[in-house]
């Protein structure tokens, strides 16, 4: 039985996996940075489903506006051409791919023993207010340790493209 | 008829009020053109649109039809599918925003069933309209660098760049408002702007709340107008150095689509100013015997307006004019009596203070662009990252510290 919260899950999860394989047989930069964010804008879609709203909003306008802005700012700003795909490496052609095939088996084996149904299941709706108070109650320390990482990182390029420039 | 409607709300509710709204949101689109030319033309001193019908009130017709029928021009090494793609991302993104903005308060009933006063109202509908604004630079980007054009791609690369500036600037310049609401849901950010200081002056978060949100409104604004792409920060589009930025390379409906996507996200952004900082559809006076009368004020408006307008029209130069505007007018004295009406009166009064604000902030608009010059871009850059950021994020700071030592 197909009921549209199926429905539409079976679109969205088409689309993520049509961008996703886009995304690596495309040949121009451009057209690969549009497929990701085919696949982020079906993720949030897939998220929002779940009744996770603020998540689905959140991977919309951080990874979907803000990263994929600047991957194509980027790619426009060095005006990266087509790129040819070349030969494939014979370690990649025999080795490569039977390795992927045997991966997705096992992959597509253990989902479909864990999930023997396809069906709604709970599906309650995470408000902001809940996950603010497990981010700022619960978890405020990996939570802060995270921010801390990534000013870390922040800094530490930073610092990188001061040295490159001194040169 | 109810019984069936409460068997396909989404068919009897919801598409009959999107197909209205689109309608509406076009016509409105189409209007606005007409709105900026004639106040433009009027703060330089000319007349704007003159000639298509009296006082130039059929140009934006003109304008469509000619825009359908010129041809069609793709420039040689564009990337197709791209081209074509830029223009729709932008006016469906623009487009769709409006979907979540409430027109009214809720309460709204359709064949019985109850249904938000706009198309949906969502928990998350600001962070809604915060990620289409967000996806809103691709049509720009894209349109820039498919053309296959010098100045095409340094307009998109220009405008994406402000884009994204401008977009932190915007976004922490609402947080003040968020704190103060408590919710992310449009219906209940204007909800909680009600009731009045001493009894006359509206707590609206522009001037009430634990912190008035002066400077949140207007780095808001400020912050706005750069990322909607209009003068005085339409660097992307700076005629004098790059033709016509981003479109410069489109012609036809394609150009047309992209005129039409700024108009539409600078109605958003005069929606969004209006429910986050001046109360939505909350009317400025408070709601006792004393200002009883203040419920007349929409019947006043229209049949003031109705009646110039019918005095004016039959004085007209134009035959044509001396029917069309004697029959608008008399048009509009009809809504102002319709207004009147015990039945109606209460529920016009939201959505004519919303729209009454709404207009007022797109006039604000239009005055800004006939009177302040073009920004240089260094100027445009260092004023978002080097004043505006750092004064939203100082605004933050200073809300969540009034809210605390106010709830103590």
């Amino acid at each position: 039985m197909i009921t549209p919260q199926i429905a539409i899950f079976l679109v969205l999860a088409a689309f993520t996996v049509a961008g996703a394989v886009s995304l690596i047989l495309q040949k121009h930069p451009i057209h690969s940075a549009l497929s990701l964010i085919v696949v982020m804008v079906s993720l949030a879609g897939l998220y929002l489903l779940q009744g996770a709203e603020f998540v689905a909003a959140v991977q919309i306008i951080v990874y979907a506006g803000a990263i994929m802005v600047l991957f194509i700012f980027v790619i426009m700003l060095l005006n990266a051409g087509e790129e040819d795909p070349g030969n494939v490496s014979r370690l990649a052609k025999f080795v490569g791919v039977p390795l992927g095939i045997v991966f997705l088996a096992e992959m597509a084996f253990w989902v479909g023993r864990a999930t023997s149904h396809l069906g709604p299941g709970q599906r309650e709706v995470v408000s902001t207010q809940d996950l603010s108070t497990l981010l700022f109650r619960e978890y405020v320390f990996p939570f802060e340790l995270t921010s801390f990482l990534i000013l870390i990182a922040l800094l530490g390029a930073l610092v990188l493209a001061r040295r490159e420039e001194s040169n | 008829m109810n019984e069936f409607a409460a068997q396909h709300p989404l068919l009897v509710v919801a598409l009959p009020k999107i197909v209205i709204l689109l309608f509406v949101m076009l016509t409105a689109l189409a209007y606005l053109t007409w709105f900026e030319r004639k106040v433009v033309a009027h703060i330089q001193s000319r007349w704007g649109p003159y000639r298509v019908g009296p006082h130039g009130l059929l140009q934006p017709l003109a304008d469509g039809v000619k825009f359908l029928f010129k041809e069609d021009v793709t420039p040689a090494g564009a990337d197709k599918f791209t081209y074509f793609l830029a223009p729709f991302l932008s006016l469906s993104l623009a487009i769709t925003s409006i979907a979540v903005i409430p027109f009214g308060p809720s309460g709204l009933k359709i064949f019985g069933q109850a249904t938000p006063t706009g198309i949906t109202n969502l928990n998350i509908g600001l962070l809604i309209l915060f990620s289409i604004t967000s996806m809103g630079v691709y049509g720009v980007a894209l349109a820039g660098w498919s053309s296959n054009s010098k100045y095409p791609l340094l307009g998109g690369l220009r405008s994406s760049a402000q884009m994204i500036s401008y977009e932190l600037a915007l976004t922490m310049s609402v947080v003040g408002v968020i704190l103060m609401a408590g919710t992310f849901n449009l219906s209940q950010i204007v909800t909680s702007q009600q009731g009045f200081h001493w009894g006359f002056v509206p707590r609206w978060n522009v001037i009430g709340g634990p912190l008035p949100q002066i400077l949140g409104f207007f780095l808001f604004f400020t912050s706005a107008v750069a990322e909607t792409n209009r003068s005085p920060f339409d660097l992307a589009e700076a005629e004098s150095e790059l033709v016509a930025g981003f479109h410069t390379e489109y012609a036809s409906f394609k150009f047309a689509m992209f005129f039409m996507a700024e108009y539409a996200s600078m109605i958003t952004v005069s929606c969004l100013a209006t429910i986050l900082f001046f109360g939505g559809w909350l009317s400025p006076f408070p709601q006792t015997s004393l200002f009883a009368w203040s419920h007349y004020i929409p019947t006043a408006v229209f049949a003031i307006a109705g009646i110039a307008l019918f005095a004016h029209g039959v004085r007209y130069i134009t035959m044509f004019g001396r029917v069309v505007l004697p029959v608008l007018g008399l048009a509009l004295l009809g809504l102002g009596v319709l207004f009147a009406l015990p039945a109606v009166t209460e529920g016009i009064q939201g959505p004519f203070w919303f729209l009454f604000k709404i207009g007022i902030f797109l006039f604000i608009y239009v005055w800004v662009r006939g009177t302040l010059p073009r920004f240089r871009y260094d100027q445009l850059m260092n004023f978002g990252w080097k004043l505006l950021l750092p004064l939203s994020i100082l605004n933050v700071v200073i809300t969540s510290l009034a809210i605390v030592l106010t709830q103590r």
